[in-house]
């Protein structure tokens, strides 16, 4: 148990500083954080009329994270396996003495590792809010932490999509179409919609698979344990889906 | 130190590699032959346990592959085929970064990347990126990376390939300084090499072992030497083949 939590570790800090330094090695997290930047300020101070508002609070900026995390997070973990597929350095990964679930780990923290220092360079907005009034900066900071919380659960499902293509294109698009069920499953057209079907307890239950159905609560300051416990459940069920889709490369590799 | 024991393996009802038996010993470096699409790949990806055999085990000094694979994999060293790296590392990067997967502390690894610059000769292309080095450069990185924790057991598939006359000569050598204290497995497809380096021939076709011996006593076999006495066996199994 020692050795394989040793193993985990050693595997996951290798895998990470490489994935991490891979990030920056080309212009892709540089890219990234500049599109995602410039499209959170246009949704929030543009389609939200932040000033229109009159309100010294991020809810209007936050309202855009899940469907810029939707759109976004798979374009930052779709190379994370497809890449090793393409250029076969799988073959060199897998014959090194190394943990499965520690590469998957460290390479999924590399990825939320560049997600959280987006999220950090928003802080120009918490400036102007702070600036133009006095905003609840506890409630800010509850919403900043389940944001970058969904945000692991959104590159979870990415990396897991990316292990199961060689081509980082349909990695990006089966982690978007994933990523979408999980977010739309709490829109409140489609909700609508299901529960007058079948029922106000069918749309109820498909919207407890939402990544809005929990955010929505943190938008407004509440820490609750059951988004903590969704976020914290969906990334480690998808990392773990993963590791089993990498193990079985290993298991049935042609 | 390497001992394959009936390993077997079939791709989509295909068999590639058959109950394949053999052991290795220190200081014993094997010329691993076979047409393309022998099952030579396939034997050395299991080998190295970059996949699993269907049925058998590999034993790397006393570790089975199978049921005690991290150990076994700690005493082996494999160069891939066409020696994939990743292109946004430098050398050094690549490295540091298979010194942390062996678990080698930092202070080991600061002299294991000195050696393994010297034994490679990659000390002048250290800070260049990856995808901007040679074909032969970067599998002489590939040899560094599985020479990095000198390991008992090296299973390099076609180690010379895309190197140029003076590289290959410079391989052999580093590979026969090894050999005294490592078993070797190499894959090749220029059977003129298999002299010089090795001190062990295996054949294999359709995923069998069809010849076990010295280089010297396999080029015995035919007028012609070892490349006549590898067409003539893989002929022959062809011809049994048609026969059946």
């Amino acid at each position: 148990m020692k050795v394989e939590l040793h193993d985990i570790l050693t595997s996951l800090r290798a895998s990470y500083l490489r994935e991490l330094r891979a990030y920056f090695a080309t212009p892709l997290a540089y890219v990234f954080v500049a599109i995602f930047l410039m499209l959170v300020g246009v949704f929030t101070w543009e389609a939200s009329r932040f000033f229109d508002t009159g309100l010294a609070d991020l809810q209007p900026f936050f309202y855009w994270h899940p469907w810029l995390y939707m759109i976004f997070l798979p374009a930052l973990s779709m190379r994370l396996w497809a890449d090793e597929i393409a250029y076969s350095t799988s073959e060199l990964l897998f014959s090194l003495p190394v943990s499965l679930f520690g590469l998957a780990t460290g390479k999924l923290l590399a990825a939320w590792s560049v997600a959280a220092l987006s999220l950090l360079l928003t802080f120009p907005m918490w400036i102007t809010v702070n600036y133009l009034g006095a905003p609840d900066n506890g409630a800010i900071a509850i919403t900043y932490l389940t944001s970058l919380l969904m945000a692991g659960a959104y590159l979870s499902i990415g990396a897991a999509m990316s292990s199961l293509f060689s081509s980082q294109v349909l990695a990006y698009i089966a982690g978007i179409l994933v990523a979408f069920v999980f977010t739309a499953a709490g829109w409140p057209m489609l909700v609508g919609a299901i529960s007058g079907l079948l029922g106000a307890a069918a749309g109820d239950l498909v919207a407890q698979f939402s990544f809005l159905t929990y955010f929505e609560t943190a938008q407004r300051g509440v820490l609750e344990l059951r988004a903590l416990l969704f976020f914290g459940g969906v990334t480690l069920t998808w990392l773990a889906l993963n590791t089993i889709w990498v193990a079985n490369k290993r298991a049935f590799a042609g | 130190m390497l001992e394959l024991k009936q390993l077997s393996k079939s791709f989509g009802g295909r068999t590639a590699v058959d109950s394949m038996s053999f052991s290795l010993v220190k200081g014993e470096v094997l010329g691993f032959l076979g047409q393309n699409g022998a099952g030579k790949s396939t034997t050395m990806r299991m080998a190295a346990g970059v996949i699993e055999p269907d049925s058998g085990d590999v034993i790397v000094s006393g570790h089975s592959i199978v049921s005690d694979r991290r150990e076994a994999q700690r005493r082996l060293g494999f160069l891939p085929e066409g020696a994939p790296l990743y292109p946004d590392m430098t050398p050094l990067d690549f490295l540091n970064f298979l010194c942390a997967a062996h678990r080698i502390s930092r202070k080991d690894c600061r002299s294991a990347v000195e050696r393994v610059i010297a034994d490679a000769r990659i000390g002048d292309v250290m800070s260049k990126r990856v995808s901007t080095l040679s074909k032969g450069y970067r599998r002489r990185v590939g040899l560094a990376g599985a020479l990095i924790h000198d390991p008992d057991v090296l299973i390099l598939d076609e180690p010379t390939d895309g190197l140029d006359p003076i590289q290959k000569r410079a391989v052999r050598a580093l590979i026969s300084r090894m050999a005294k204290d490592k078993a070797i497995v190499i894959s090749t497809h220029t059977l003129e090499e298999v002299p010089a380096m090795c001190n062990r021939v295996i054949i294999i076709d359709q995923g069998k072992l069809i010849a076990d011996s010295s280089p010297e006593e396999m080029a015995k076999r035919r007028e012609g030497g070892l490349e006549e006495a590898f067409i003539d066996l893989v002929s022959k199994q062809e011809a049994v083949r048609n026969e059946g």
